[in-house]
Formats: structure tokens, sequence, C-alpha cells
């Protein structure tokens, strides 16, 4: 073989390579997930019509701390709020005299894989439904209590509980039922809509960029499944709305109200990107 | 959460007498510094757990004191050498005068 352009092409390899940011990309860790002995599944086959092989959780691009602090449930915060859910989840309110438990029995039983299929289609309202929001028409139509207020503490501790009885539970919502299928366009149409100041879309950062730093942080794909998710950051369980909202506001665009119509449809689509990825919630992030 | 601070603690329920065992505990807890405002500008007042320990059977195993920068829900991981059966005793101290307890059962064969 020509000795010098062996030479040349090795150059060129070095230089596309760092082109194409290589030598920075904080790629996602190859470990894997078990949480009290059930298997997390944090890479699945990515669904037709997304640009890459595979889902990844966000797990797979958090330090090993971080790490670490998901896979024990006992040091993971986010399962105060379990806990405390479990409590309202026993505890009667409203005019009807009714808890949850007073319809719903056993959590572990009635709400086990339920979560993993939110949003779903509620032919009465005309929309999709998350938990949070099923929560609070189950309040107001069989409890006769008021409807939490988004990010409620409260409503934090119950989404977290009812979604964590379907831990390790693969992602995958139901886009036959209904409208579903038009809020799932419209949410991919917001996901690749360039918006505020900066002129940013979600894809610009967790579909084109992912793996990447942003500023000192890693980028992931953005996925849903550990919602509510504790955060060190708010020392705090943070809900996947207001997580948009966040998302939102960093690109310096004006934020859509929680559980507006446009966030729900953005809920549909998000979910259903992350589908085949196991529940995690409560999921541990920086 | 705003919630009454309630302790977890993680004990085994059993060891071998001489074992060095691991405990973990965490408390729910805002620990709210003291150097923070309000939206009214007024510094919202200093609310932690000051004070941590641990006893056997009356004999002081671990403490320590907490400060502001602590961050919520305070996580402590720590280990005993077991020779005998009995029961550790955790205390959470408030700063508003509240304390919190847990006890846990160890028995050593």
């Amino acid at each position: 073989m020509n000795r010098r352009l062996f030479a040349a092409h090795s150059a060129l390899l070095l230089i596309v390579a760092s082109i194409t940011g290589k030598a920075v990309l904080a790629d996602p860790v190859d470990d894997s997930l078990q949480i009290d002995g059930t298997e997390i599944i944090t890479r699945a086959p990515a669904p037709e019509g997304l640009p890459f092989d595979q889902v990844l959780s966000g797990w797979l691009f958090r330090e090993a701390e971080t790490r670490a602090t998901e896979a024990d449930s006992f040091a993971n915060p986010g399962m105060l709020a379990v806990e405390r859910g479990a409590e309202i989840w026993n505890t009667v309110e409203g005019t009807m005299g009714k808890s949850c438990a007073s319809c719903h029995q056993d959590a572990a039983k009635t709400m086990k894989d339920v979560g993993a299929h939110y949003p779903k289609w509620d032919a009465a309202s005309g929309k999709p439904l998350n938990v949070e929001l099923r929560i609070n028409k189950c309040r107001v139509d069989n409890m006769g209590a008021e409807p939490y207020k988004f990010d409620d503490p409260n409503q934090l501790a119950l989404t977290s509980y009812i979604k964590h009885q379907s831990l390790g539970t693969p992602v995958g919502i139901d886009l036959s039922q209904g409208q579903m299928q038009s809020w799932w366009d419209r949410g991919k149409e917001l996901y690749y809509t360039r918006t505020g100041q900066l002129n940013l879309a979600c894809a610009s950062c967790h579909e084109g960029a992912t793996g990447k730093y942003i500023r000192a942080d890693h980028l992931s794909q953005g996925q849903v499944n550990g919602f509510p998710t504790y955060r060190f950051n708010t020392a705090g369980m943070v809900s996947l709305h207001n997580r948009f909202r966040g998302c939102i506001r960093d690109t310096r665009a004006e934020m859509p109200a929680a559980f507006s119509d446009e966030l729900m449809a953005l809920e549909v689509y998000v979910t259903w990107r992350g589908t085949g990825l196991s529940v995690e919630t409560p999921s541990v992030r920086q | 959460m705003a919630t009454t601070p309630k302790p977890r603690v993680r004990v085994p329920k059993s060891a071998a007498a001489g074992e060095v065992i691991v405990l973990k505990t965490l408390i729910s807890h805002e620990m709210e510094s003291g150097q923070r405002k309000d939206k009214d500008g007024k510094t919202i007042p200093r609310k932690i757990i000051n004070k941590f320990t641990c006893e056997f059977n009356g004999q002081p195993v671990f403490s320590c004191d907490l400060d502001p920068a602590i961050s919520a829900n305070p996580y402590f991981e720590f280990s005993a050498k077991v020779t005998e059966s009995g029961t550790f005793k955790l205390t959470w101290v408030d700063d508003d005068g509240s304390v919190y307890t847990d006890e846990q059962k160890i028995e050593v064969a």
C-alpha cells in the first residue's frame, strides 16, 4: 500500500473525528439498571420514524453517583414522595367520604402497569389525559374533592406513587383511541418547531446533539419515562410539565401553561418517543 | 415537602457477632438554610435538622452536627460493629426543638 496515502487517510480521519465532536461526546454509559431486583430497560429499539436506532433512558447520561442513587430505592429521595403518595391513597377526602383506596383498593394490584400507558384518550373530555389530570377528574367526579393545583406537593406525590406501580414496565401508549393520532401529530410539530430568542426546537438538543455537552451538562434524548423525577438541583420532585416549561423557558420563549393543549400534545408525542423504555418513576437526575 | 419529617432507616434484622453492619438513614426535611428570601424580600427563617445521633443499647455509635449548607432530605450511611443483640435508637433534632426518633432491633447470633 502506498505509505503516504495511508498517512493522509489517517490525518483526514482525525480531522473528521474532531469536527463531528467525538472527542467531547459524553456518551451514554455502558451500564445496566436493576431496582429492587426489577430489571429496568434503559435501551430499547427506537419506534419507527425516529432518526436513531435505540431510545436511551436519561439514566445512561448521568454521573455514576446519580445513577447509584436511583439504583438503590432506599437512598432514592424520590421514594419519600412515593411513600407520601401511599398515605394520600388511603386518606379520605371530599364530600363523598372516599379515598382512592375506597374504589381502587390496593394500588399495588389495581394500579400495576397503569401509569406506563398514559396519556390515554378520554372521550368525555375529548382530549388525552395524563395521570395528573386523571387524578383530578377522579377527585372531582368521584370524591367530591377539589382538583389539585398544578405541582401541588400532593399531586406530585400521588402521581409518583401511581406511576411507581409500573416500575420496570415498558412505556407504550395507544394511539388508535379517539383522536390520539392528531394530538400526536400536533406534538410532533411542536417538537420540531424552533421557538424563543435562542431559536431552539426540542429536537435541536435532544435529537441533534444527544450525548454532547450543553455548558457543563450532558444532553440526553429527553425521554420522559422517569417522571415525576427527583432532581438534586431543586431537592424535590419535578413533574413533566414543569420540566417542559423549564426547557421552553431556557429557549427564552413564552411558556405554555401546564396541562394546556400544547403541552398535552407534546406529552403524547414525547411519551411515544420513549416507547419500550421502562417506567423509572421516581427517577433521579441532577 | 412541608409535611412532618419522616425518617426512613435500614438496618439488617440479624447479624453474626462481631460483624460490621451498614446502617442507612434518610429523613424528609426541607433544610431551609436561612439565607433565602421570599417573594416580598423577607428572609425565610432557618429551619434545619442540626443534630443527628445513633445509639446502640444506650451507647453512642455515631453522631454529628449539621449545618445550613446540607441539602434537603439528609442521608447518612455509616457502619457499626455489633457484638450483642439490641436496639439502635436514632435521633434527629430540629431547629424548632422537635425531635424525630426511630428504633431498630437487631438479633445477633
